[in-house]
């Protein structure tokens, strides 16, 4: 993933209050996982237009950090995220 | 404590084109004037997700042999169900899935009984089936929703394993489920037909693992392993009452789609009572949940919050008491009944009896043993 491409959930995929357990889950094909608070974030920004850069933009002007170093983390997660199948790009 | 239920399986109806001789539905098969109508269904869904649900499995007998299966798809989306179509495929066109990603579908998982047409039209019973399933496959995958293909597989259709894994990537499937057959109810009936050979095993289980290595990113694959090769039981459903609900066509709230094989139980009727009750308060709910009810060998046992003990159902099909140890277990004293089996199966045909109303006694097909 690189700072242009646009991230989003894959096909299928559903980001979900569950209220009955106070916490968010993505849902997919006869699976489901809970993303801890950092990738939860990041879902959230994920609207199939911003760009990983400008994710990196927003989360590094709400916790006053580095954009580099933003930039970095996010892209590992969505690589994984994507390796998972829960999200492309 | 009570859990809530991650999940609920709606066994809309009973009615199904396919006639599998390892169908999962009971050998008594509900007739449709006893089906639950699409209000009442309507509500389980907003009460499923209420009590905790996320996801829907809309199943049968097939799903789709129902009119009302747009309306029902809607209101489990509407309830904010995860919905998932567990489906033959033999009975939709394209226009019919288009009417059913508008109201809502997310996913759907698509049965094949083998990969090679002659023996999947035989075991399905239909011929020409496995060649509509290949172009209703094609329909999901044109309208962008993801696709499980599910290949429950047996004594006459597992050395053709690799093809089926070939035919899971051709049609683009993301998911593949390997489902060696569960030997309850009508499968139980043609255990002696559809048991496999522990060479097929072993030949299916190395297939599985190296098409999992060669294809990780494009298909993940779920792989269900026999219970008579097995030294330890499955968790069946998580554990009776923790994770799992399953509504009957008949409207009948059940721990698990089979459980209506069991004798001495008073299932609470969707139609009587909400999902919360069943689920928390009824005697059928309570009756497995946990640990206390676990006899020797399970009672102290280490395993005993990671397996629950495995399935009631087949604990109750081959030891007559629903209350035993799965004999899945090595630690069972009735372990050795697999065995016998296994020996009985090795020496028997491959002649069929075909799920169809009427074909089999409603009760067990195997008698009890001390």
């Amino acid at each position: 993933m690189t700072p242009d491409s646009i991230p989003r959930l894959a096909r299928g995929m559903k980001l979900r209050e569950d209220k009955a357990r106070a916490q968010w889950v993505v849902l997919g094909p006869e699976r489901m996982f809970v993303p801890d608070e950092i990738a939860l974030e990041i879902l959230r920004l994920l609207d199939g237009s911003r760009s990983l850069g400008a994710i990196a933009d927003t989360l590094a002007t709400r916790y006053a950090a580095p954009h580099d170093e933003i930039l970095a983390d996010i892209a590992a997660l969505l690589d994984d995220l994507a390796a998972k199948g829960v999200v492309t790009a | 404590m009570i859990q809530p239920p991650l999940a609920l399986l709606a066994e809309l109806t009973h009615r199904c084109p396919l006639r599998c001789p390892y169908c999962s539905n009971p050998t008594a098969l509900t007739r449709p004037g006893e089906e639950v109508d699409t209000a009442t269904w309507a509500r389980a869904f907003a009460e499923a997700a209420d009590l905790g649900c996320l996801q829907v499995h809309l199943s049968g007998g097939e799903p789709t042999a129902r009119r009302d299966i747009e309306a029902l798809v809607r209101a489990a989306s509407e309830a904010g169900l995860y919905t998932n179509l567990i489906t033959s495929g033999v009975l939709l066109n394209g226009t019919r899935l288009e009417a059913l990603v508008a109201a809502g579908l997310d996913h759907v998982q698509l049965s094949i009984q083998d990969a090679e047409p002659v023996s999947a039209d035989r075991i399905g019973g239909y011929r020409g089936g496995h060649a509509r399933k290949l172009e209703f496959a094609r329909h999901v995958t044109a309208a962008g929703l993801p696709l499980t293909l599910n290949a429950v597989v047996h004594r006459q259709n597992l050395d053709r394993l690799p093809q089926m894994i070939a035919l899971a990537l051709e049609l683009g499937a993301g998911r593949l489920e390997v489902a060696h057959v569960q030997y309850y109810g009508w499968a139980l009936a043609n255990r002696d037909a559809l048991m496999p050979s522990r060479a097929q095993l072993d030949a299916a289980t190395a297939a599985v693992e190296a098409a999992r290595a060669a294809h990780r990113s494009r298909l993940v694959i779920d792989y269900v392993v026999p219970d008579y090769y097995a030294t330890r039981p499955k968790s069946c459903m998580g554990g009776w009452g923790q994770r799992f609900l399953a509504i009957s066509p008949a409207g009948h709230i059940l721990p698990c789609h089979a459980a209506e094989s069991l004798p001495g139980f008073a299932f609470p009727d969707i139609r009587t009572t909400t999902l919360r009750e069943a689920w928390e308060a009824s005697e059928a709910f309570n009756r497995f949940r946990g640990t206390g009810w676990m006899p020797a060998p399970c009672q102290g046992c280490s395993r005993a919050e990671a397996d629950w003990g495995g399935c009631r159902c087949q604990a109750f099909a081959l030891t007559g008491d629903a209350a035993a140890a799965d004999p899945a277990c090595a630690l069972s004293p009735h372990h050795a009944l697999l065995a016998l089996a296994l020996e009985d199966a090795d020496r028997a045909g491959e002649a069929f009896t075909y799920r169809e109303p009427g074909r089999l006694p409603a009760a067990p097909a195997c008698p009890p043993v001390d």
